[in-house]
């Protein structure tokens, strides 16, 4: 069976680190980073990224529009 | 329409003269004296014949930032009111004067302060010409004497408001507004099709996006926006100055007066001749800018200048500033609604010789 | 650019499913993090460029934390006195029949200082959109009290909990614009979590699509956050707000227009 699979791409200097991203995942693909960006926000970035299935919902719900999907069927 | 010769209000001459110049449109709300020019638009119902939209706001604060939004699409748009609603909108046309943006705002005044009377007086004079609401700006004024200046006036405001991109008002009072003159009307104009580059219409692909605004956080730049408006109003200051002189060239006595207060003193002119009292009038018909370079030169031969003004003495200050201590400078003034008759001029004026 | 990605071998232009509106422009959005603001703006910016009606809209910024929407999406816009928007837009709909005209407003904009152009463009039905951002609070001048302030809730004008008593009841104004003959299309929504971000993205496409009909005032109020202003986490602000916010101003459609034949604008 094809199995759905998702990428995304954040823009570190766009991100405030709101976390809102995080939450809304529902697969547990993205945390925050240890490093701050240069505004020191913890940015958050794709921490499990064999778990995602570009659902799209973390760059639906991101304020600041840091995150670009990716989807594939593979 | 041709040119055309009627009998009218002031305030219908307005009217009538706003949809002649082509205007786009008009956002009022009713207040004595001059409820008259939202009465005419709605019977012209001109948005059958020129499409210009006459709509009655909720307040005057609405009404003015109506025209801040039509004005900001670069249409020819006016409100008119008296002292009171004057002042409500104020906050509109201080943001209006800061995003220079063109319109036309008619003050048919009535006495004041507060409720005050609906009859005519001219204690707005202050407002009018030295800015009303916040922040440094000035509206170019023009003071009409007749219900034709009410009339001819409503096209030049229009004219001057969108030659400098700076709000235009005409200051009458409740006399013009309400007398009955003979009046040339202009013939209709068509209304304008031409978009000003900066009006904001929907961005095309070949353009920035406009935006209108007031407000700039960084010192610099804002002090830098203070400057450009600055150099506007200089430049209105030495351009735009439009005055009349009645029997000036002989003139020892000086009186200074405009709208309904410049007709008592031509008449008082005329009797204080008739007396043996060299009197003139200057009647100054931009009150900003204040024809003051004339005052000034006239100050050279005359042995006093007497402001007269239905207010407490408003321009009368003006008229101090421009003849720079070389010869006394008094103030006849009533209030409360009353207009002076020749003959109290005449009588102040003999005193005032007497006196000084 | 410092990016960081996912899986690489998936990151094709083909396998694209969200980017950013191009709309945006290129400025960092100077809201707080989490700001429901920023989300508002960028669902607007994908609206107005999905619909193809960025050449013919024109939006009027407000007085508060918004006044600067008009750095954030490639429009015309105006920037109007605290609580005049609607004024602004009444003239510029009835001038320029034919462009997309809205008012986009916080709660002391749109609630307080400008409850009366709001009651009236409402009763006129004239053909505008109101956005309203409700969280309930003035941001932008530090925290005070709001006319949507909860009872009980604190900021820095009610530092003890807003005393309906003495400081009244927080305005419901989304339900009395609803009452109005004037509007057609008044509903209540959030953009705090996927779903209801994608609701809210579906409220402002119909109602810039009602516009086009000249069906009368479409009036949209977002339930939003402000995690400054509460004194949050962006997170924690959300769930606050699903709490507290959400049982007072409950969300859903307040009024949704008779249908028209052949007028029914299309859904997603």
């Amino acid at each position: 069976m094809a199995k759905i699979k998702g990428s995304i791409v954040v823009e570190v200097e766009r991100c405030k680190g709101c976390e809102i991203c995080m939450v809304s995942c529902s697969t547990g693909t993205i945390a925050m980073a240890r490093e701050v960006n240069s505004k020191g926000y913890h940015y958050a970035y794709p921490a499990n990224p064999e778990l995602c299935i570009g659902c799209a919902n973390c760059a639906i719900v991101c304020p600041d529009g840091v995150i670009t999907v990716y989807k594939t069927k593979v | 329409m041709e040119r055309e010769l009627r009998l009218m209000k002031g305030n219908e001459a307005v009217a009538e003269a706003a949809i002649r110049a082509g205007a786009d449109g008009y956002f009022g709300y009713p207040i004595t004296p001059q409820s008259e020019i939202i009465e005419y638009l709605m019977e012209a119902n001109p948005c059958v014949t020129t499409g210009m939209v006459v709509l009655q706001a909720e307040s005057e604060v609405a009404a003015i930032n109506m025209v801040y939004g039509g004005a900001g699409c670069g249409k020819k748009v006016m409100t008119t009111s008296s002292s009171p609603g004057i002042s409500l909108m104020q906050e509109g046309i201080t943001y209006i004067a800061g995003a220079e943006l063109p319109c036309l705002i008619v003050n048919v005044v009535r006495g004041g302060p507060g409720l005050g009377t609906i009859q005519p007086a001219q204690s707005d004079y202050f407002q009018a010409v030295k800015g009303g609401g916040h922040g440094d700006y000035h509206l170019i004024v023009l003071a009409p004497a007749s219900v034709q200046e009410m009339a001819d006036f409503v096209g030049l405001g229009f004219e001057l408001a969108f030659k400098y991109r700076n709000p235009a008002m005409i200051l009458s009072d409740g006399a013009i507004g309400q007398m009955m003159e003979k009046v040339w009307l202009s013939p209709q104009k068509e209304r304008s099709k031409k978009v000003p580059e900066w009006a904001t219409t929907g961005k095309p692909e070949n353009r920035k996006r406009n935006i209108i605004t007031s407000l700039e956080l960084d010192p610099d730049r804002q002090e830098a926006f203070n400057q450009k408006l600055v150099a506007k109003y200089n430049e209105i200051r030495e351009k735009e100055v439009r005055l009349e002189e009645y029997q000036c060239e002989d003139a020892e006595y000086l009186l200074v007066a405009y709208g309904t207060s410049a007709r008592v003193c031509q008449k008082a002119v005329q009797l204080a001749r008739e007396q043996g009292i060299k009197a003139g009038l200057l009647r100054p018909i931009t009150l900003f800018p204040f024809p003051s370079k004339r005052i000034l030169e006239l100050s050279d031969r005359i042995k006093m200048a007497l402001a007269v003004e239905m207010s407490a003495g408003q321009m009368v200050e003006d008229v101090m500033l421009a003849v720079n201590g070389k010869v006394p400078v008094y103030h006849y003034g009533r209030m409360g609604g009353i207009v002076p008759t020749p003959d109290e001029v005449v009588e102040n004026l003999k005193e005032r010789i007497i006196g000084g | 650019m410092k990016e960081v990605t996912g899986t690489k071998e998936y990151i094709k232009p083909e396998n694209l499913v969200y980017r950013k509106s191009s709309l945006l422009t290129d400025d960092i959005m100077h809201y707080c993090p989490g700001c429901g603001h920023s989300t508002t703006h960028r669902i607007l910016a994908e609206v107005i460029e999905e619909e193809g009606i960025v050449h013919d809209v024109i939006g009027i910024s407000p007085v508060g934390c918004s006044v600067f929407i008009y750095n954030y999406i490639d429009i015309d816009w105006q920037e109007a006195a605290h609580g005049r928007a609607p004024a602004l837009a009444t003239a510029i709909k009835r001038l320029l029949p034919d462009k997309y005209v809205f008012t986009y407003q916080g709660d002391g904009d749109l609630a307080a200082i400008g409850t009366a152009e709001t009651i009236h463009s409402c009763n006129r039905g004239e053909n505008i959109l109101i956005i309203f951002i409700n969280n309930g609070i003035y941001g932008m001048t530090g925290g005070q009290m709001a006319p949507t302030t909860l009872p009980g809730m604190k900021s820095s004008t009610s530092p003890y909990g807003r005393d309906v008593s003495t400081m009244g009841n927080p305005l419901k104004i989304t339900d009395i614009v609803a009452t109005l003959p004037g509007t057609c299309y008044v509903t209540r929504q959030s953009v705090h979590s996927p779903v209801n971000v994608r609701r809210t993205k579906k409220a402002i496409r119909k109602a810039f699509q009602y516009q086009k009909l000249n069906r009368g005032t479409c009036f949209i109020e977002i339930v939003s956050n402000c995690p400054s202003g509460w004194k949050m986490t962006p997170v924690q602000a959300n769930k606050w707000m699903e709490e507290n916010m959400f049982p007072y101003y409950p969300l859903g459609d307040l009024k949704v227009p008779e249908e028209k034949q052949g007028d029914q604008p299309k859904t997603e």
